[in-house]
């Protein structure tokens, strides 16, 4: 299967380290994070709407959350938390798939949503992945996710398919 | 009850099949399973009869098969349920991406907006 990319490659995207204030006024610090953020990141996906959950992401249960944190902090992924007052409040993840291109995920906690932080994360992510030399970056998202779409499409993703449920989209770095 | 299983090829679809053919020997269902190209997938046909008559033969179970030709496989299963009065369709789907996220794929789409017959995703 070859996915579509946009023709044009996307301007330079800020990397980690930053702080921003979101529209709350709540300072917040966008980090590179890694296997050693395990627990932080633990903390957050158990405090986790499961109504806000997307495609089976985050998993419900404890131990099928750890399987899964094993994998998207693994080797050759990349991550970045937003931290508020020393708590992960947000959490977004690069994960290479078989073909050597990036799949994107993204989670903002419930109370954290609305405010800004999920673009900022989105955006460091991609400066990150900038610098590490990522050229294809990719996701799936559920058609009826209006927020995800809207963030996605505002940080330059372009849609590649949308004829099922999950749309998906992409960006060239 | 009469089962249509649907196999197209993916690993979903045979592990669909196994759970299957486990259940109807447990209740004493009827099953034809319908075999058809998905674009996803990368196994024609022939194939993909092989790997369904080796797993009837190694559970020493009698089903019937069909092959659904054309490109339109979910319409088709969906047509074939109707018509020829199965009480299920049963189908493998949802795969996950290595990220974690399930996505559905367009056939078993397909089938769960459109079929009037009961369907069963199994994943
Ligand atoms: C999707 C998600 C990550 C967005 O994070 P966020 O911090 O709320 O995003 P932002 O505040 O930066 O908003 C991004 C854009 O979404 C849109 N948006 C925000 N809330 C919205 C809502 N309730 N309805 C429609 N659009 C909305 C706006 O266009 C906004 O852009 P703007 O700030 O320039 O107006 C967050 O809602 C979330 O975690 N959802 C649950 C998990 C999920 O669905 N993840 C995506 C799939 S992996």
């Amino acid at each position: 299967m070859t996915r579509d990319y946009p023709d044009e490659p996307a301007d330079k995207f800020p990397g980690p380290p930053r702080t921003v204030t979101d529209r709350e006024g709540r300072e917040v610090e966008l980090l590179a994070a890694d296997a050693s953020d395990h627990d932080g990141v633990l903390e957050m996906y158990l405090s986790f709407d499961p109504a806000d959950r997307a495609q089976g992401i985050p998993p419900a249960r404890e131990e099928a959350i750890e399987d899964w944190l094993d994998t998207i902090l693994g080797e050759d992924t990349l991550n970045v938390v937003a931290v508020h007052e020393g708590s992960v409040v947000g959490h977004a993840t690069l994960v290479p798939d078989r073909h050597g291109e990036h799949e994107l995920a993204i989670f903002v906690l419930q109370p954290f949503q609305g405010a800004g932080i999920g673009t900022n994360l989105v955006e460091t992510l991609l400066g990150l992945a900038q610098s590490e030399g990522l050229e294809k970056v990719w996701l799936t998202v559920e058609r009826w996710n209006d927020p995800a779409v809207a963030l996605y499409k505002k940080v330059g993703f372009e849609t590649t398919e949308a004829e099922s449920f999950e749309i998906e989209m992409s960006i060239l770095l | 009850m009469d089962i249509l299983l649907g196999v197209g090829g993916s690993e979903l679809s045979y592990h669909a099949l196994e759970e299957t053919v486990e259940r109807a020997q447990a209740t004493g269902d009827e099953l034809t399973v319908a075999i058809f190209h998905n674009e996803e997938v990368s196994a024609d046909a022939e194939e993909i009869r092989e790997r369904v008559e080796t797993t009837l033969a190694e559970t020493d179970f009698d089903a019937t098969i069909r092959r659904l030709e054309g490109d339109s496989p979910g319409s088709e299963l969906v047509s074939m349920a109707e018509s020829d009065g199965f009480d299920r369709i049963v189908l493998g789907g949802g795969e996950r991406s290595t990220l974690g996220k399930i996505q559905l794929g367009a056939i078993v789409e397909f089938v769960l907006l459109n079929s009037q017959t009961p369907v069963t995703l199994i994943r």
